[in-house]
């Protein structure tokens, strides 16, 4: 077990290194920053100054080892628009990303599961039919538009929620938070669902696989033959056999979560770290854009190393496999 | 749909004509009514866009057409032109309906090409993979396994910033973030294939690798490829107005429906819902009719379900 988590954690630092050379070089291949930090009519000697300042005037590989070396201390550069170090930036703003992602995962697990179920136990109903159908409909829509059409229409139509920003906010522990006031609810709720709308889709899709499979093995057989209510075997039998794959697959999708909360923090103006990389890349601040990509990959990789490990302790034939391999 | 079956259908058409593959195919296909919609759907789609130099009322980048005087008017609206806006006009006043038309060009070609660019370069990874085995193809997994294990949008993003904006970046970006999946499939398909005998049939007459894999293996792992290639293309349109809606994919000057989207995004708080309302309901029901046909296909083409 000890050999097996050791090896994960060593795919996944490899994993991290890898991306940090492929995002640095690659941004570095991007137009010269230099002429967006002066003014449109600077003197070459105004831009050579501001070259050497930033250490552009070194070589590629030099750069790097400075950047290396500054991801050893804590420091990935200050950001060429803010004037603020990039980590710091990017930390500042992630507890409102991570709330966002929280509150969308929440809400494709309420409501995609009970939705799956009943599509599952029930294939043949009218209601299971129409659940299926607008799943695969969940599919299809482009997420940033039904953010926009959830604007139109409870904003701008209705007028029942707000369509921007992050409404009141209390502070817990330090970490400011919209969950502790109804203002940060109405807040929140739009853009969580608009984020949770694709994994909505996809929870119906594996709750009903699963209780479509589990409806028919025989333990849940047995839990009738012994005039369990229905309840009870749905609530306890069936739902806590179909939870391990759920929760894995969600696990693995809050990373993606966050990444796309790039599109849903634009449209709701949304104060997280998507809506940062986005201002970061059209003002080509390459040192944001850099941790940024850092700061997501670690956490997408620490989540899918926890998710494998949690998973192998539950399923002992991965562990197997992987050993052999 | 293998090489042998394909050979023999052609000894037997003589005998029973309608058996070839192809025509099992779309007799199966046609089984399902809302595929057939689908299909139905995605056509006039297809032909619209292709047609869109004709039959749209105007003439969206013709700047002499265009009248600031018919920016934002309300779906019905007659133009200083003289013909009917049915679909109102965009922030500039350009004509919603032609500009949606040509924007469907954008789309399509943005995804398709993109599409089969990203499948050329999977297959022939994903064959040498399975082909020659050992490092090579330990190697290319792991960089399979890795792209796929990253979110699409992040990875679009990030490329989208290295190379810029563009029809031509969005194609890259798009190929890099789809290569991989047909890679994994292709790779899967093709290791069956070659531990058949037809393969070693083919090394003992000593043809050349490369004539192995693409003329004999390739035909037979084409099947798995056109499914993943109509969903992954569906993905790609999708994406693409994404990256557009959001600034940084394609420029105003290639305005796809995802610009269009984004072009509406301003007014919307202000009322006027129909600028970025009805390109969506144009993109919402491209992507719907590739994937009714994708879902289909699959159906059919799996050998798994055949009865």
């Amino acid at each position: 077990m000890l050999a097996f988590i050791l090896r994960r954690i060593a795919q996944s630092i490899g994993v991290i290194a890898a991306m940090v050379v492929i995002v640095f070089f690659g941004i570095n291949v991007v137009g010269d920053p230099v002429w967006m930090m002066v003014a449109p009519d600077a003197t070459q000697a105004d831009i050579d100054r501001v070259r050497s300042e930033f250490g552009f005037d070194q070589p590629v590989f030099i750069q790097f080892f400075q950047f290396v070396k500054g991801l050893f201390t804590g420091t990935l550069g200050q950001s060429y628009v803010h004037g603020e170090p990039a980590i710091r930036l990017i930390l500042h703003r992630l507890p409102a990303t991570l709330e966002l992602a929280l509150v969308a995962l929440t809400l494709a697990i309420v409501i995609g599961i009970p939705l799956g179920l009943y599509a599952g136990l029930k294939p043949d109903s009218k209601l299971s039919r129409g659940i299926m159908a607008t799943s695969i409909l969940g599919f299809s829509l482009p997420t940033f538009w039904v953010g926009l059409m959830m604007i139109l229409l409870f904003s701008v139509m209705l007028g029942w929620l707000p369509a921007t920003g992050r409404g009141q906010t209390a502070s817990l522990f330090g970490w400011q938070t919209s969950l502790l006031t109804l203002n940060g609810w109405t807040h929140i709720l739009l853009p969580a669902l608009n984020l949770a709308f694709l994994k909505i889709s996809l929870v119906i899709r594996l709750a009903r696989a699963g209780a479509r499979e589990a409806a028919l093995m025989d333990y849940v057989k047995f839990a009738r033959a012994k005039g369990l209510s229905q309840n009870r075997i749905i609530g306890v039998h069936i739902l806590k056999n179909i939870m391990i794959p759920i929760v894995t697959v969600l696990g693995l999708e809050f990373g993606s979560l966050v990444a796309f909360s790039v599109v849903t923090e634009t449209i709701f103006a949304w104060p997280g770290v998507g809506k940062l990389l986005l201002e970061a890349i059209q003002r080509l601040d390459r040192p944001v854009i850099v941790a940024y990509v850092i700061v997501v990959v670690v956490l997408f990789v620490t989540i899918n190393l926890l998710v494998d490990i949690v998973y192998s302790l539950l399923d002992p034939r991965v562990r197997l496999t992987e050993a052999k391999a | 749909m293998s090489d042998a079956a394909l050979k023999t259908s052609a000894v037997i058409a003589p005998v029973i004509k309608e058996e070839t593959p192809f025509r099992r195919f779309v007799k199966q296909f046609m089984e399902d009514r809302v595929a057939v919609f689908g299909l139905a759907l995605l056509s006039v789609i297809v032909l619209l866009a292709l047609l869109a130099p004709w039959i749209s009322p105007q003439n969206p980048y013709d700047l002499a057409k265009v009248d600031l005087m018919d920016s934002k008017q309300r779906p019905g609206v007659i133009a200083g032109d003289g013909f009917k806006m049915w679909l109102g006009s965009d922030g500039v006043g350009r004509d919603l309906l032609s500009g949606i038309l040509y924007g469907l060009r954008i789309s399509l070609m943005v995804g398709v090409v993109s599409g089969l660019i990203a499948a050329t370069v999977g297959m022939s990874v994903g064959l040498i993979a399975a082909y020659f085995g050992g490092r090579v193809e330990s190697f290319i997994m792991r960089v399979v396994d890795l792209q796929l294990s990253l979110p699409t949008v992040l990875v679009a993003l990030i490329l989208v910033a290295m190379l810029g904006k563009g029809v031509d970046k969005i194609i890259i970006a798009l190929v890099v973030v789809q290569w991989a999946y047909y890679a994994r499939t292709v790779r899967g398909s093709a290791l069956v294939e070659r531990r058949k005998e037809y393969v070693e049939a083919a090394q003992s007459l000593g043809l050349s690798n490369s004539r192995i894999i693409f003329r004999h293996i390739l035909p037979n792992v084409i099947a798995p490829v056109i499914v993943i290639a109509t969903v992954q293309t569906a993905h790609a349109i999708s994406l693409e107005a994404t990256l557009s809606f959001l600034g940084v994919g394609l420029p105003q000057t290639e305005p796809s429906l995802g610009v269009l989207i984004a072009n509406g995004f301003q007014y919307l708080l202000s009322g006027s819902y129909w600028i970025s309302t009805f390109p969506g309901i144009a993109l919402l029901f491209t992507i719907v009719g590739i994937n009714l046909v994708g879902d289909r296909m699959r159906d059919v083409l799996n050998p798994r379900l055949e009865k």
